[in-house]
């Protein structure tokens, strides 16, 4: 029997990631993992992207991981973990050691996943190894210091992309990984964050069992970048979610559906005000850019109701 | 029973493959290595090794795969040449500082720019610091030979450090040549079965591979590298003495050819050393005392044992297949090595660098010959006319 997704039931297991790791308060990323590591009754072996996570919880000769874990570089977060787990595969069909259920799972942020690993990922999907991509989107290169990567919102204020004199801040929209992962035909794609964990855990579930490659998209506040306070993490990060900027949905078998629809949907400015890097989109001559930006969120918030058949 | 074979380097290195039948294999195409994985990708449809094959998207995450296998503790190979292995670079490093004992079959072809698909040693000689253990082969015997080898090399707990094996591109790679292929058995019996210490499948002892380190340990790391390179040379040539008991086949770590009575002597790796041997039994009926030095290992470079081996000559040319733009004299890499190897050691005859064959320009024995007959006059009056000479270049 799986675990009660409870938290009474949950408390009960060994946490995976330990305290004492040196992630920032109020950082989505450890989260995440905590929450989706808590939903997987079976072993796991970890691949992670260099990044934050890896970094923070990893101090040589230091380590919060009491699961396998290896990092390798930047960009081949998915290829390391298909070299794991074809020797997993192989190992296994060899004889030489026993079957163990073992669910692979690569996590990487969305600098080495959007942009530096999208090539490795597109590979390890398409050959079908058997794993689930985390990419936690904080929508910057937030470990070097807040540069932007293609998940930065338009208009966010990073330190590649500074709300200047002349140049508001970011100028393209968000690149939609997410749709990219679905068109890889791949078992399951989901788009989840923790601020719905219940919905987060049962879609990691879901993903490590649906016998093929997975990916999930999981909406990962960072205060540092986002210019919040480290206590608003999870308020924010569904204020994101009810504007429909980062709506929850799934996948399975090419078949999309809406995993949670806001019983009001939010403007998306009710999510801007709230974050220092959009701050200057208020002043009088850069307010047409959340107009912009409203515009396109409702815009694919219509495609996706139309995907979901929910339109 | 071993078989002799009609073999292009590239299928003897399959064989090699095949027969070591290694947990995993992730490799990309790439002129002229191709042919290794189309062969190897013809043993697994047939059922004639168990390797998981994993067909890559490029060459970086071959590495990268081979890095990821390596660590679950399966025995792992890859293929690659020239920009495949450009590509690989920065985890051609993790590699080795992961102390991961993968053994790649490296074909060697000159570096873009300008694209060229045809040998020279440009590719190998960039990861010379890379903390690989690098081997040369002369033609497709020494190919497959040193690929058997690399496999316990490679997985010495004393070493646990990646080899690469060279073959020069098409002159070796797409030569066919008589082979001598070992049986099944001795070969499977000589590699034996791969038991790694640290496995990142050992569920009930959970490894953190590839951590974050800073000051504080990363240099006791690297000099942790240093020790097992230090450590390799023993293992080579332990390995090597098994090998010749199994197989009849002496390698050390470099070859010694008519070289003990020699006046004048060119050494020269790969595919040359075997040009270089004719001209040497050309000469040699002349009554001219010339021989050769062939390098095996590349790295750990065996800087004393070369200097001891050419201390009697009275002058030495090194012939390179690659440039190191920018070094003194604009030299070839392995005469840097081997001027900087006999200075220290003390040995002070004049010596020369020829540069040839770059972009798989032909090397012709009367070109080889004009070597050797420039280091007599070097011989007899003491230096060299040129430090460095670009054979066969359009001025």
């Amino acid at each position: 029997m799986a675990t009660k997704l409870t938290p009474k039931e949950l408390a009960k297991n060994v946490e995976r990631l330990t305290p004492g790791h040196r992630l920032c308060a109020g950082c989505g990323a450890s989260i995440i993992v905590r929450q989706m590591l808590a939903a997987i009754d079976e072993p796991v072996v970890i691949a992670n992207a260099t990044g934050c996570l890896e970094v923070a919880t990893t101090i040589y000769p230091y380590t919060a991981w009491r699961v396998p874990w290896i990092h390798n570089a930047f960009e081949n977060a998915a290829s390391t973990i298909s070299g794991v787990e074809a020797a997993y595969r192989s190992m296994v069909r060899q004889g030489k050691i026993p079957e163990q259920n073992i669910k692979f799972l690569a996590f990487g942020g969305d600098g080495g996943t959007y942009d530096i690993g999208l090539q490795a990922l597109s590979g390890a999907v398409e050959r079908g190894h058997q794993f689930l991509y985390v990419c936690y989107d904080n929508g910057a290169y937030m470990n070097t210091g807040i540069q932007r990567s293609s998940a930065t919102p338009l208009g966010a204020h990073t330190t590649t992309s500074p709300a200047g004199k002349v140049v508001p801040g970011k100028q393209q929209h968000r690149k939609d990984l997410t749709a990219i992962m679905a068109a890889h035909n791949i078992p399951y794609v989901a788009q989840a964050a923790p601020s719905k964990w219940r919905d987060l855990m049962e879609k990691t579930r879901k993903a490590v069992n649906c016998g093929g490659a997975a990916f999930m998209n999981v909406l990962s506040s960072c205060n540092r970048g986002w210019r919040h306070n480290t206590d608003e993490t999870i308020e924010i990060t569904q204020l994101a979610v009810d504007c429909c900027y980062w709506p929850l949905f799934e996948v399975e078998n090419g078949e999309w559906r809406l995993s949670y629809t806001p019983k009001e949907k939010r403007p998306v400015e009710d999510w801007l005000k709230r974050q220092g890097r959009f701050r200057h989109l208020f002043r009088p001559e850069n307010r047409y850019l959340i107009d912009v930006m409203q515009k396109e969120v409702d815009r694919r918030w219509e495609h996706l109701l139309r995907l979901c058949g929910a339109a | 029973m071993s078989t002799f074979e009609a073999l292009a380097g590239n299928e003897a290195v399959a064989t090699a493959m095949r027969q070591i039948d290694p947990d995993v294999v992730a490799a990309y195409p790439i002129t002229p290595q191709t042919s290794t994985v189309q062969k190897f990708a013809d043993f697994v449809a047939d059922g004639l090794v168990t390797t998981e094959f994993v067909t890559v998207e490029s060459e970086h995450s071959a590495m990268s795969a081979c890095v990821g296998a390596s660590a679950a503790g399966a025995r792992v190979m890859t293929a690659t040449a020239a920009n495949g292995l450009a590509l690989m670079w920065e985890i051609v490093y993790i590699a080795a500082s992961s102390r991961l004992p993968i053994v790649m079959s490296l074909v060697n072809r000159a570096l873009s720019g300008p694209i060229n698909i045809h040998c020279d040693h440009s590719d190998v000689m960039g990861m010379r610091d890379a903390g690989w253990i690098i081997l040369f082969s002369e033609n497709g015997q020494e190919a497959y030979d040193n690929l058997i080898q690399a496999v316990r090399i490679a997985e010495h707990p004393d070493v646990l450090l990646p080899v690469a094996v060279c073959q020069d591109g098409f002159i070796t790679s797409h030569g066919m040549e008589r082979v001598e292929i070992y049986d099944d058995a001795d070969v499977k019996a000589f590699v034996g079965s791969y038991q790694p210490q640290w496995s990142l499948l050992d569920l009930q002892n959970p490894m953190t591979y590839g951590p974050l380190d800073f000051y504080d340990y990363y240099y006791e790391h690297k000099r942790q590298q240093v020790a097992a390179m230090e450590k390799a040379p023993e293992v080579i040539l332990a390995v090597a003495a098994a090998f010749n008991r199994q197989f009849n086949r002496d390698y050390g770590m470099f070859e010694s050819y008519r070289l003990g009575d020699a006046e004048v002597a060119v050494v020269v790796a790969n595919s040359a050393a075997g040009t270089a041997k004719v001209v040497v039994d050309q000469l040699r009926e002349e009554g001219l005392k010339v021989g050769l030095l062939k390098p095996r290992v590349f790295r750990p470079f065996p800087a004393q044992e070369m200097s001891a081996a050419l201390r009697h000559v009275k002058a030495v040319a090194v012939m390179d297949r690659a440039i190191s733009f920018g070094a003194m004299n604009n030299a070839g890499p392995l005469f840097l090595e081997i001027a900087a190897a006999l200075a220290l050691h003390g040995e002070r005859m004049p010596i020369a660098d020829y540069v040839f064959g770059l972009g798989g320009r032909d090397i012709l024995p009367g070109e080889i010959e004009s070597v050797y007959r420039d280091m007599f006059r070097a011989a007899e009056s003491g230096r060299v006319e040129q430090m460095v000479t670009y054979l066969s270049v359009r001025e």
